[in-house]
């Protein structure tokens, strides 16, 4: 039986695969990697790109990443996936939109607003009622 | 018997509030479900990277990351996470209110906070509470992704390396279980030093690019986690929350409508009383 090891493929969002494998391929930001059991501690940066495990047994399985970390330790390998792609002014975009959103959401304050004053005086309103009915009783 | 109809009316309405609160409660008891199981899923990722970070950041102390520094606090960035709807009990409000007080301290000594909200209920909150509001991000739904947070984190973040803000909090509510969410208020930058013992290793990666590097983007993608981490919880505090108001209102519903059966029932009686009394009464009369 060949030797294997453990990968763990994670992202922020969920668990993508657990188990042991024989070897894995992704692709690393210098190149492609192929780890086996038994390789020397390693950090790197993937990129965007299909990720090959070779299951126990010889059966394959593949996987896209759009990029993330792979770390490997002695008998584990664990591939922090982004779930996003990722690049620099995607998420220069990103900001801009979420400040924007701040932006509208002052100046669409008005109408929201005066619906929370009313229903404030509202409920102050049924709470008084609420009081004076207890007092008559 | 004219207040037996409107009795009636004002019985039916409350029945039809209460199949809806009743509705809304097994709603949100379903969804809380899949909110959990969300948080727990993304748990393992957050504690690699801090792992990892820590291991890098032991490794290479000739590289210190700016991240790592404690400096001198002249303005803070607030995230506030928050619900889109309402209906869910004293969830956000508490959770601001915290907030609040925390802010109090920096208010009194002088130091200015910026905002991040998440959520529309916050939006609202610290624009009338009068903040200054620099990212929003709201409608991110019952299934939150990553993708969602990226942008207003990456604001905050860009403050902090710019100077512009020295601290940064997230305030969220945590799930403690289905009857309590706790508001919680954690510190995100500068990173605390982590208890783990199991940092000192004796060994070192192969690193490719570069160590530097590779911690930028995952000090990026854990802060990012983290927060992502504390939307996915609100967002089960909130379906857990939203399940006990509506449980509640739909109990209330049905002790309202008892009520009102008794007081409906005494006043069809009383008619019939009065009735029979002045048929009794004519029939004497005769």
């Amino acid at each position: 039986m060949a030797m294997t090891m453990h990968c763990d493929i994670v992202s922020a969002e969920k668990s993508i695969f657990s188990g042991l494998v024989e070897m894995v391929v992704a692709a690393g930001s210098l190149g492609d990697l192929g780890i086996a059991p038994g390789h020397a501690p390693l950090l790197t940066a993937l990129i965007p790109g299909p990720v090959k495990l070779v299951l126990q047994g010889g059966e394959e399985e593949v996987f896209y990443v759009s990029g993330g970390f792979l770390e490997v330790q002695r008998g584990v390998v664990t591939l922090l996936s982004d779930t996003a792609l990722r690049a620099d002014d995607l998420d220069e975009a990103a900001a801009l939109q979420a400040m924007e959103d701040a932006e509208k959401a002052i100046a669409n304050q008005n109408a929201e607003f005066e619906y929370s004053i009313a229903a404030a005086q509202l409920a102050e309103a049924a709470a008084q009622l609420r009081a004076l009915r207890k007092i008559r009783k | 018997m004219a207040g037996g109809k409107e009795i009636r009316t004002k019985i039916s309405s409350i029945k039809s509030t209460q199949s809806l609160t009743g509705a809304m409660e097994m709603v949100a008891a379903s969804k809380m479900r899949k909110a959990q199981e969300r948080m727990t899923l993304g748990k393992p990722y957050a504690h690699r990277i801090r792992s990892v970070i820590g291991h890098i950041a032991n490794a290479t102390p000739e590289y210190r990351h700016a991240y790592f520094d404690t400096r001198d606090i002249k303005r803070v960035g607030y995230i506030i996470v928050s619900s889109d709807r309402g209906l869910c009990g004293g969830l956000n409000i508490n959770v601001f209110k915290a907030a609040v007080a925390s802010m109090k301290e920096f208010n009194d000594s002088g130091v200015e906070i910026d905002f991040c909200v998440i959520g529309k209920k916050a939006a609202r909150f610290f624009n009338n509470y009068g903040g200054n509001v620099v990212a929003a991000v709201d409608s991110i739904g019952d299934a939150p992704e990553v993708a969602d947070v990226i942008g207003s984190v990456r604001v905050m973040l860009e403050k902090f390396d710019n100077n512009e803000i020295d601290q940064l909090m997230v305030v969220s509510n945590t799930f403690i279980n289905t009857m309590t969410q706790q508001p919680t208020i954690e510190q995100l930058l500068p990173l605390l030093p982590s208890e783990d013992e199991d940092m000192q290793h004796h060994w070192d990666y192969l690193y490719e690019p570069d160590a530097k590097e590779l911690l930028d983007g995952l000090l990026l993608r854990y802060i990012e986690s983290q927060v992502f981490q504390a939307v996915v919880e609100n967002n089960a505090c909130e379906q857990a929350a939203r399940m006990v108001a509506m449980k509640s209102a739909t109990d209330n519903a049905g002790d309202i409508i008892d009520d009102l059966e008794l007081v409906y029932n005494k006043a069809r009686q009383a008619a019939i009383t009065q009735e029979l009394s002045e048929i009794a009464g004519g029939a004497a009369a005769v």
